[in-house]
């Protein structure tokens, strides 16, 4: 009896397994057909208004990169604090927000800095794309920078202490370095997280179908352009949302498998 | 004349009532090795981190009583209890070292990892520096087995190799007195042993106290033995005294297994 109580379970959860993957592997086919049928390396040389993505790819990874540049050194620092000096209350309250954010949809954050940037500033911009990625980020930065610093043994700090270093050296030549690895990658998988967001971008940066650096302007977004295509009516603009959307996937695979890489190579 | 002497000392973790330490008066004498010993939860570890107050490191503790230090450059007794401003605490942590359980190498190279009590202590020239680190390595005996990869990362080394260098680096700082805390018990036999020579060789220059949990190896290498027991020092004396004669029935009792 229990072996069989055993079977079943065993069966139901393979089965389960199996399910979830077939959902991944018919996204991935039906992403790599129709994207792989569209794909041209023209794309990365032509911009939107000539058929191309070239101003749309620059266009997200600048606002991506923005965003880690305010996301990054701010949930580092707030993770650091909730770990290393915040003791009480306050830290915990911190930590318990901060998780709270992590799983704020991402139309809400949308919307919020459509409210108090896009409103205020008299119309969409890259920055206001980029601060909206950047409350995506920071939450996710904190709990990584927190998580990985918990990890590292509370000896290494009493030895750095121990040795007359003061606090904060203790923490920037000893702890910092000692979680590297797992900073880094938390990261790394933070910044595959927020390439790839659409709804932030929505109502803050926008898109554009011309080249531009400009970030006071509506700004290009892959994302962003990819839902746009997708609701016109030609055939030709579908396709380029394919492709649009199959090199998307390809970097953020790519992004993930490199953070893993990481992690493997280095604990 | 000791080095360190506690006198009165009693110390309280925050958020207890009853103190874990209380009215312990102990001598550190000078070059030579103090063991303190005792069954588990009898404060000889608390003991110990009093003496170059890493408990500061959490808020909330309670000294009472004095620690002094006997500062051979200037010839005065500090009350290392009185220690409010960080320029102190770091003074006092050169002078007073301290090496762990489990060996806590830095994520960083050999060489840097011995470097960096010196450097924290001011010491920029290089080949002062690099002078510096090779002599703490050879007093440490780990000089023959890493000085073809100083530039590697301490990581890589065994876990003895690894406890010797933390007390390289410790070394390196020319510290008056050494604490350890149960420094072999994470060490295999022949580690343990490599440990044991090297503090009967250090204490020509360093005065050293012990926590151990491992009564022959107090007996084999301490000059003086201190016998604790739920927060009090039970018996204080040269360490045959306390194996072979000790004054107190606890001490005895322990000493020879009866309980702990």
């Amino acid at each position: 009896m229990r072996l069989l109580i055993n079977k079943i379970f065993l069966s139901l959860s393979v089965l389960s397994a199996l399910i979830g993957l077939s959902f991944l592997a018919w996204i991935l086919i039906t992403l790599f057909i129709k994207g792989l049928g569209s794909f041209h390396f023209s794309l990365f040389l032509n911009d939107l208004i000539n058929g191309g993505l070239r101003n749309l790819l620059v266009g997200q990874f600048i606002l991506a990169g923005l965003a880690s540049l305010i996301g990054i050194p701010l949930g580092m620092a707030a993770g650091i604090y909730i770990q290393e000096y915040g003791h009480g209350r306050f830290s915990s309250i911190i930590r318990d927000l901060s998780d709270i954010m992590m799983s704020a949809p991402s139309i809400v954050i949308g919307a919020f800095v459509y409210a108090v940037v896009v409103i205020p500033t008299g119309g969409t911009s890259g920055f206001a794309g980029a601060i909206a990625l950047a409350i995506m980020m920071i939450p996710v930065v904190i709990n990584t920078t927190d998580n990985m610093l918990s990890l590292v043994p509370r000896e290494l700090r009493e030895a750095g202490i121990a040795l007359g270093a003061s606090k904060y050296k203790v923490i920037i030549d000893i702890i910092i370095k000692a979680a590297k690895v797992g900073i880094m990658t938390g990261v790394l998988l933070a910044f595959a997280r927020i390439i790839g967001e659409t709804a932030p971008l929505l109502f803050t940066s926008e898109t554009s179908n011309y080249f531009t650096l400009d970030l006071t302007e509506s700004f290009p977004s892959l994302t962003v352009s990819i839902y746009d295509l997708a609701n016109e009516p030609e055939e030709s603009s579908r396709d380029l949302a394919w492709a649009a959307s199959f090199i998307l996937t390809v970097m953020v695979l790519a992004i993930n498998l490199v953070g893993r890489f990481i992690t493997r190579t280095k604990k | 004349m000791p080095i360190m002497n506690i006198k009165k000392f009693s110390f309280t973790y925050p958020g207890v009532e009853h103190p874990s330490l209380r009215n312990i008066t102990l001598p550190i004498a000078q070059n030579k090795i103090t063991a303190l010993i005792g069954p588990s939860g009898c404060g000889k570890s608390t003991l110990l981190r009093a003496m170059n107050r890493i408990h500061d490191l959490y808020p909330g503790n309670k000294y009472d009583g004095r620690i002094e230090l006997h500062d051979l450059e200037t010839g005065k007794r500090n009350n290392i209890l009185e220690i409010k401003k960080e320029n102190e605490f770091i003074q006092l942590r050169q002078q007073v070292g301290m090496i762990f359980q489990k060996p806590t190498p830095f994520p960083m190279s050999i060489f840097d990892n011995v470097a960096y009590g010196l450097k924290i202590a001011g010491l920029k020239n290089k080949t002062e520096l690099a002078h510096r680190v090779e002599q703490a390595l050879k007093d440490s005996a780990l000089w023959k087995e890493v000085h073809d990869r100083l530039g590697k990362s301490a990581m890589g080394l065994s876990g003895g190799q690894q406890q010797r260098l933390c007390i390289a680096r410790a070394v390196a700082v020319k510290p008056e007195v050494l604490l350890f805390d149960e420094p072999t018990s994470a060490l295999d036999p022949i580690s343990t042993g490599a440990i044991e020579e090297l503090l009967v060789e250090l204490k020509k220059d360093i005065s050293i106290a012990i926590v151990t949990h491992n009564m022959q190896q107090a007996s084999r290498i301490s000059d003086y033995t201190a016998f604790m027991y739920l927060g009090d020092l039970v018996e204080y004396d040269k360490t045959e005294n306390i194996f072979l004669n000790p004054k107190e029935k606890r001490t005895e009792d322990y000493i020879t297994g009866r309980f702990g």
